[in-house]
């Protein structure tokens, strides 16, 4: 579905990605790991169509999609949930959600929509009217891909959805990602907590340093003690 | 007390002109950090317009018309033709192009029609005053106020029951995810452009109808009291720019009409006084924006 090869991004000087190379399979999910700065936010940035790469390719649904605005991508079922939530703060909860699904529905199928979205998050349809930004951080974060999910996504790209949030709330959404799934929607998860990552994982890519460390299937990583290793060397 | 109410009267009426235009470069500011000091020049054009249509004698509502969709119509290539290319450029780039803009226009309108006003012949009823007993007021601030309240009403309705006007307040605070979630850059920058353009065409005809005149320079003075308007009330904050504009009225109005006639012509250097001290107190101004600045 998703085809990555050879992306190199380079900002000045200083090189975020030296070539890297993996494939998302239909109905996968796929968590993409590796330390701070090892690459995997500007992959998810690259592939959304935030960032431009210097070279390499990005294919989708075997068509070339590199270079393309991030609007055109998110037009063809590619969306991002970006790190730290980004939620529009100042914007009510059903605001957030209505240009969520703007561009890919009509007014009818968008409230079809944001009633089905608002009985898998109640907590939503409670805070309906309420500015965006006084929603707790686990709230911000269902709010975050309750947005992204207005557009019906085919491919979903998360970045760090568990990050600063209650353990609770981690289960949470890492068990919403595994239901996500089952629904028929891909996902590339970038993630910070590898054990839950892998254990939900069908493939796992291990970046350091802008390039692929190790790759292999969920349960095959999480045998191998030397990801931890790769892991925390930064 | 009757000169008192009077003067409120005409507070409200010029800073609601303030405000509109306040509004306008708020609302292509909180998007795009532009600050548009070409403004002054889509009031121009709207002037020049209608002048144009009435000494070709077109009827006066039409060529109010026409004067506010020439205004929307030139902010909106305004942004194709110069902004469009310096889109994310650092605000100092940005502010020397809209300079550049407002130059170039203000030299054609001198050497193609007249560096000299020319002047607008308005029906006499809209020079008139109605009296309301113990208070007379001109004809002309009941349409001002009138017409700035209408404005507000319909950016309101646009900015909270439009698709693209609640993006272009999403667009404010994080412009990148407003792109992720699938709507277009390009239109949201165009409706912001083109409701600064017809914010600044209705101050145009507003501005034009109490001087009765048009000069290639018209559009100058008033944008630069709604920049200090904008910047008193919050950069790129929309209810701070309303608030703004009522406040800079407010002060001129008032220092004109009860400052004694010896220091009169500092009136406005104590205005200024004013604001600055108004930005010392409370220095995001008014009502600061609430757009958090990501990097």
């Amino acid at each position: 579905m998703l085809a990555v090869e050879n992306l190199v991004m380079r900002y000045g000087p200083v090189e975020a990605l030296r070539g890297i190379s993996f494939n998302v399979r239909q109905g996968e999910i796929v968590a993409l790991l590796g330390a701070n700065g090892a690459g995997k936010s500007t992959t998810l940035a690259a592939i959304a169509g935030l960032l431009k790469p210097t070279s390499g390719t990005v294919t989708y649904h075997g068509r070339p999609v590199s270079g393309l605005p991030p609007e055109t991508l998110s037009r063809q079922g590619i969306s991002l949930v970006p790190e730290g939530r980004r939620i529009f703060a100042s914007l009510s909860v059903a605001e957030n959600l209505w240009l969520g699904g703007a561009s890919h529905a009509t007014a009818e199928e968008r409230r079809i929509r944001q009633n089905q979205l608002e009985e898998r998050f109640p907590i939503l349809r409670e805070r309906t009217r309420q500015k965006a930004g006084l929603l707790s951080g686990g709230e911000q974060q269902m709010l975050a891909i309750a947005r992204a999910l207005m557009s019906k996504p085919k491919l979903l790209l998360l970045d760090e959805p568990s990050l600063g949030l209650a353990p609770q709330m981690v289960e949470r959404v890492f068990d919403l990602i595994t239901t996500l799934r089952d629904e028929g929607i891909t996902i590339l998860l970038v993630e910070q907590n590898v054990p839950m990552s892998l254990a939900i994982a069908d493939h796992g890519v291990v970046l350091a340093n802008g390039r692929v460390a190790m790759a292999g299937t969920g349960v095959e990583l999480a045998r191998n003690s030397k990801i931890t290793e790769t892991y925390l060397a930064a | 007390m009757d000169v008192f109410l009077q003067q409120c009267v005409n507070a409200i009426s010029l800073g609601g002109i303030y405000a509109l235009l306040a509004l306008g470069l708020a609302v292509v500011f909180s998007i795009v950090r532009l600050i548009n000091f070409a403004h002054g020049e889509v009031m121009t054009v709207a002037g020049y317009a209608i002048w144009l249509a009435l000494v070709s004698s077109v009827p006066v509502a039409a060529a109010i018309l026409l004067g506010v969709i020439v205004a929307m119509l030139a902010s909106v290539a305004m942004e194709r033709v110069a902004f469009r290319a310096m889109r994310g450029a650092n605000v100092t780039s940005l502010l020397i192009t809209s300079f550049a803009v407002s130059e170039i226009i203000k030299v054609l309108f001198q050497n193609g029609i007249s560096a000299r006003p020319v002047p607008i012949v308005l029906p006499p009823w809209m020079s008139g005053s109605i009296n309301f007993g113990f208070l007379t007021i001109s004809v002309m601030s009941v349409i001002s106020i009138t017409v700035v309240i209408l404005a507000l009403i319909v950016l309101t309705f646009i900015l909270t029951r439009t698709t693209l006007g609640v993006a272009m307040r999403a667009a404010a605070e994080d412009f990148p995810v407003v792109r992720l979630v699938g709507i277009k850059a390009n239109h949201v920058v165009a409706l912001a452009f083109a409701i600064s353009g017809v914010l600044a065409g209705v101050s145009a005809v507003l501005w034009v109808a109490q001087r009765g005149s048009v000069d290639p320079l018209m559009g100058a003075a008033p944008v630069l009291k709604a920049f200090i308007a904008t910047v008193l009330g919050g950069l790129g904050s929309l209810s701070g720019a309303v608030l703004g504009g009522f406040a800079v009225g407010i002060v001129e109005v008032f220092l004109q009409g009860y400052l004694p006639d010896s220091v009169a012509p500092y009136r406005e250097a104590i205005s200024l006084s004013i604001i600055i001290a108004i930005l010392v107190l409370r220095p995001d101004g008014l009502l600061p924006a609430q757009n958090v600045n990501r990097s």
